[in-house]
């Protein structure tokens, strides 16, 4: 993951489904002295909010978004909270808070939160989305990905797996959980809460170390039948969250590649939950990390240098109900770039004014 | 906010971000930043002439994306090239259409 933190307020997004231990690890994060500069916003869903009761100790400020569910319906309530902790932070009536950190309601889709941060004229000046950080429950994580759309996109969408209630299950149970974590989500660090050396503050590190070997599943490629999965309300939802992982030696060409990626996430934005990968890009001899969740894509960074011997192009995408196959051959067609032998006029003319 | 149109100077689009710092940057008409933006144009009319749509540089400063029946409008950004050109031609522009694949596909082999 990279993250644009110079200047701005990271804001960190902590989700998991119902139940999932949240609550417990927020406060537990917020015990740790490397967070005691934290703002902390609660969303819940229901009319009468019990999740901040819980949470005893909260340095810095606490809010109650109380419309419920961080959807699309509290955007507009999530972006003038955050405007007024900044507002209030600036003329000194809270501490300089250097982070926020949402706990959103189970039942959230993380996407609009990301969202609402990125296209708000006044947030994108003042914060940036800082990692999803998503709980899964040990003992029922394996049937909830199994029966809810929501709890799968958590899982896909989340820059930090956090397994809870392990000291509830078997080792085979916990396994099975992981092993299906790391299909949905391939790269994501998958931690476990009841680790005695967890280190809380490396949920919120920024991975400066882009390790693509380690960023593919070595197979490089999954895709799973699909499935009948339900979201919370009782909808029946036609679901295959799927990973691919891309490996193109042929340079990309970054023009092509932007409109190519543009079109995708037009047509299908909400079905692409994930793209990240690093570049090699024609004419360029450094490579750029790309990053992306869903309509959202994060400025590109272009690297000072390769991280490793390995030029090659590598993208994971991570679907719910595309085809990996015609992904690939579609970003294969659009996005290479051509032969040398080809000819472009256009541009050398140009180029010669 | 340009005086004449009302548009607010937006944010960068993500793929401004080349790795040529400026090439993109509003406000500078450098013989780069004009030779990128002749790339891009050329670039999206290989993938929009399937659709009968062209799209042109307006004054170094937004696109002009048109049917061949000249209904036209203006696109700031590469973020809202495709929403328009679906309007435009009033059916998606899907990347992940076999026979857009195919096209592009015999373009490369060309």
């Amino acid at each position: 993951m990279w993250i644009e933190t110079d200047g701005f307020l990271p804001v960190y997004l902590l989700t998991g489904f119902l139940g999932s231990g949240k609550t417990t690890l927020l406060k537990r994060i917020l015990a740790d002295p490397a967070f005691a500069d934290t703002a902390v916003l609660i969303n819940e869903f229901g009319e009468i909010g019990l999740d901040h009761d819980l949470v005893e100790r909260v340095d810095g400020e606490m809010v109650l978004l109380r419309s419920g569910c961080v959807c699309c319906t509290v955007r507009g309530e999530l972006a003038a909270t955050l405007k007024d902790l900044y507002s209030r932070r600036e003329r000194g009536l809270l501490p300089p808070f250097r982070r926020v950190i949402i706990e959103s309601t189970g039942l959230a889709d993380p996407f609009p939160v990301l969202s609402t941060i990125k296209a708000d004229p006044v947030l994108r000046h003042h914060f940036c989305a800082g990692s999803v950080i998503t709980t899964v429950d040990a003992v029922n994580g394996l049937r909830q990905l199994d029966t809810y759309i929501e709890s799968n996109r958590q899982a896909a969408i989340a820059d930090r797996l956090v397994v809870t209630k392990t000291d509830l299950v078997m080792d085979g149970e916990g396994q099975a959980l992981r092993e299906r974590l790391r299909v949905l989500n391939p790269d994501a660090p998958i931690l476990k809460a009841a680790d005695p050396d967890l280190d809380l503050s490396s949920l919120i590190a920024v991975q400066t170390d882009v390790s693509p070997s380690s960023s593919l599943s070595p197979s490089g490629f999954y895709c799973e039948e699909p499935t009948q999965l339900i979201s919370a309300d009782g909808m029946p939802h036609q679901a295959a969250i799927s990973s691919i992982a891309l490996r193109i030696d042929r340079p990309v060409d970054w023009t092509a590649f932007g409109l190519w990626l543009t079109m995708l996430l037009n047509r299908h934005g909400g079905r692409v939950l994930r793209v990240k990968g690093i570049l090699n890009l024609s004419g360029e001899e450094r490579p750029v990390a790309v990053h992306g969740v869903q309509h959202l894509v994060h400025i590109p960074v272009h690297m000072e240098e390769w991280p490793s011997d390995d030029r090659a192009s590598r993208l994971v995408f991570i679907l719910d109900g595309l085809d990996g196959g015609v992904l690939k051959r579609s970003f294969e067609a659009f996005t290479l770039a051509p032969v040398p032998q080809r000819s472009s006029a256009a541009p050398s003319l140009i180029a010669a004014q | 906010m340009c005086s004449l149109c009302g548009v607010l100077g937006s944010n960068e689009h993500w793929t401004d971000a080349a790795a040529r710092p400026g090439v993109f940057t509003r406000g500078r008409a450098t013989p780069d930043r004009r030779r990128e933006r002749v790339e891009r144009v050329r670039a999206a009319n290989e993938m929009l002439a399937g659709f009968g749509l062209v799209l042109s540089d307006w004054q170094g400063a937004s696109f002009v994306l048109s049917t061949k029946t000249g209904r036209t409008e203006i696109v700031e950004d590469l973020g809202h090239l495709w929403p328009a050109a679906e309007r435009l031609v009033g059916r998606a522009c899907d990347p992940l259409d076999a026979a857009f694949i195919a096209r592009m596909e015999a373009r490369c082999v060309d």
